[in-house]
């Protein structure tokens, strides 16, 4: 879809309001936006909110033969992809140049900055090593894309847990979770992209650019710091001539901003491992605030449920009611009995041996199949009459029926599927003298 | 699913859901449940089948999920409306609309104006108030057009002229250079236009402004400094989610500055 273009009038405003040190939302020029962080139930997930500017990240890991020229080192592999659903300007097909520069990026901050040790996912030298890699998602664009990713992808590495290893000689053993606990990534240390806009030629900065911001700005700084201050990685976009003393105003500032992040994100990351611990609810669905108003508000109940108290009451009245059945079986000869309706019996050889034998009992009957099958509470189609003159006629129902006798006990009680909560019916022994058996279908 | 319908009358004023049916009250020279909607004679009058309602087979059918609301038969306006208040942001290019529109391009004598719709409306130059081909309107490239639709249905793209019918401009045209403009719910936006809006009003207490009200959900406010605007913004932007109280109350505080 097509982007909506800037109107004149909102980009005079912006400036204007940039030149007045007043930003949208009110925040002061230094101020980032609230930053959230949510884990997921799994171990590497995690959902950054910086603002409005959602990103989603999953890690996850594999064992893999390395790289050829670097034996003992881990591979690490990064995606960041632009969902349509951030905006509407995204399609699957064509986002060219923002992806690869927003790609590029964290690459460099979080690959080329040494962050991970690699030598540590190292299984067995030059043949089997941990690939690592980080998917990251952006669900939603209200500028700087960038933090928010680079928060995400830290967050979601710190959390992670690997599959705990062993080598033997020759053999590796990968261990399940539940057989030794997984273990988590080494980190060194967690370096954090902060933005920085630029307006008039330099001479305003903004922190943490909004989306309506951005579309105005003249050029973006990127420092990507950690709580150490020492520079990850840092690339200037747009164009624009930075004085030196800019630069350096720039870096004092993304230090302070990346401690605060850095402490934010450490106290997230002891909590989920608190709840974790204790035994409490985690994962993205105890993240979402409860009573939250997204919509109109209104008194008094909004729908009305009148109606649907009374059909309800209509389908109870209306359906019969579960009828304990007695079905009497039909004789046919002596030593063979039918209860119900059925196909033939398919158990070709068997019914002519059987035959052969001959019962004393009279009427005696045997326990048919018994397929255990789950009850269907709704299923109440089943008539079944119960005068015991008549042969009883099973309905054709879908459900298959378990009809179970007692040997040698007349008069036969046979509890039909359709009594809803039996099916602890016993388990019945069956007759050595099968006769014939009948499966009512 | 239902085949009885509730009468249209019970439902006023609550939330009815997509598919439910509702009955007309019956004229006694019909069938019970036939619906006639202004093939009768004038003195039954015309009744107005709104927004997120068709006409189905039994009565009318609900297609938007929404509280249902009534306009009574009143003077001149025919035999009465119904239709459902529903919640949305995306706007749908309706005939006779009045909305805020991005000028994108200019090519001849059209003007490709963005509306927030699927399509980009067009827009004549002739279609000013006082505009001749020798007298062009003075529009560029991303200003701002008050307007309203001529042509607006699916199969075409939309058409929007800044003159009425009668040729006057009554308002519409290009929008001023300052102010802000910004974008909120449809529904927050009729809220506004209704009548003795009490936002508007609580609003106007604090300081004056200008306010122009775009059906597409756009909405374009100047005041004296930047400050000002900013806080009209974040009032009409917060006003979605906010109650009457707490709107009073933020309101309350900033007049106490």
């Amino acid at each position: 879809m097509r982007e909506t273009p800037l109107s004149n009038c909102e980009r005079r405003f912006i400036l204007r309001a940039v030149q007045e040190r007043k930003r949208l939302d009110g925040r002061q020029c230094y101020d980032y936006r609230n930053v959230r962080i949510s884990f997921g139930a799994e171990y590497g997930s995690c959902i950054v909110e910086l603002g409005k500017t959602r990103v989603l990240g999953q890690v996850s890991c594999e064992l893999v033969p390395p790289k050829p020229n670097r034996a003992t080192e881990g591979i690490l592999f990064f995606n960041l992809e632009l969902s349509p659903m951030a905006a509407p300007a995204f399609e699957p097909g064509r986002q060219s140049e923002l992806l690869v520069k927003v790609n590029r990026l964290i690459e460099r901050c979080l690959r080329n900055s040494k962050c991970i040790d690699t030598e540590s996912l190292c299984v067995v030298a030059g043949e089997k090593v941990w690939q690592i890699r980080v998917d990251l998602h952006l669900l939603n664009h209200d500028g700087n894309i960038i933090d928010a990713a680079s928060i995400a992808g830290i967050v979601a590495l710190c959390h992670f847990r690997r599959p705990d290893v062993s080598v033997q000689g020759e053999e590796i053993t990968v261990y399940t979770p539940e057989e030794r606990d997984p273990v988590p990534l080494s980190i060194h240390h967690m370096p954090i992209c902060v933005s920085f806009a630029f307006f008039q030629e330099g001479t305003y900065l903004l922190v943490d650019p909004s989306e309506r911001e951005e579309r105005v700005m003249d050029g973006l700084l990127v420092i990507a710091m950690n709580k150490h201050h020492e520079i990850c990685t840092i690339q200037s976009s747009g164009g624009i001539m930075l004085l030196k003393d800019q630069v350096l105003r720039c870096s004092k500032i993304s230090a302070v901003k990346v401690a605060e992040i850095t402490e934010l994100i450490q106290k997230a990351l002891e909590n989920d491992q608190k709840v974790r611990k204790e035994g409490g609810k985690f994962g993205f669905a105890e993240s979402i605030p409860n009573q939250k108003i997204t919509a109109f508000k209104m008194e008094g109940v909004a729908v009305d449920t009148k109606d649907v108290e009374e059909q309800a009451e209509e389908i109870i009245t209306k359906a019969d009611p579960p009828s304990e059945v007695f079905t009497q079986p039909i004789l046919h000869t002596p030593g063979t009995a039918q209860i119900g309706e059925g196909i033939e019996n398919a158990w070709g050889d068997l019914e002519e041996s059987e035959r052969e034998e001959t019962a004393d009992e009279e009427g005696e009957t045997d326990a048919t199949a018994f397929e255990w099958e789950k009850i269907k509470m709704e299923d109440t189609s089943i008539t079944n009459e119960t005068e015991k003159d008549e042969p009883i006629v099973l309905s054709d129902s879908e459900e298959e029926e378990v009809v179970i006798l007692e040997p040698q006990a007349p008069p036969r009680k046979t509890r039909t599927q359709a009594n809803l909560k039996q099916e602890n019916t016993s388990k019945k022994t069956f007759n050595k003298k099968r006769k014939k058996k009948r499966v009512a279908h | 699913m239902a085949a009885r319908g509730m009468p249209a009358e019970a439902c006023v004023g609550q939330l009815v859901l997509p598919g439910d049916v509702l009955l007309l009250p019956a004229h006694p020279d019909e069938d019970g449940e036939r619906l006639r909607l202004g093939a009768g004679a004038a003195r039954r009058g015309r009744l107005l089948c709104g927004p997120g309602l068709r006409r189905g087979g039994a009565g009318l059918m609900v297609t938007k999920c929404g509280l249902l609301r009534h306009r009574p038969a009143g003077g001149g306006s025919g035999g009465g409306a119904f239709w459902v208040d529903s919640q949305q942001k995306r706007y749908v290019p309706v005939k006779g609309d009045h909305v805020i529109g991005i000028v994108t391009a200019k090519t001849g004598d059209l003007f490709k104006v963005d509306v927030g719709g699927s399509e980009q409306a067009s827009l004549s130059y002739l279609a000013f108030e006082g505009a001749t081909k020798r007298n062009r309107p003075n529009v560029q490239v991303g200003d701002l057009i008050y307007g309203q639709f001529l042509v607006a249905n699916k199969d075409m793209e939309p058409e929007l002229v800044c003159i009425d019918s009668s040729g006057r401009a009554s308002g519409m045209g290009v929008i001023g250079q300052d102010g802000f403009l910004f974008k909120v719910s449809l529904g927050l936006i009729r809220k506004l236009l209704a009548p003795k809006c009490e936002i508007i009003q609580e609003l106007s207490q604090l300081y004056p402004f200008e306010l122009v009200l775009g059906m597409n959900g756009r909405i374009w406010v100047k005041a004296k400094t930047v400050q000002q605007t900013l806080i009209i913004v974040n009032i009409l932007e917060a006003c979605e989610y906010m109650t009457a109280e707490q709107r009073k109350q933020a309101l309350a505080k900033l007049s106490g500055n």
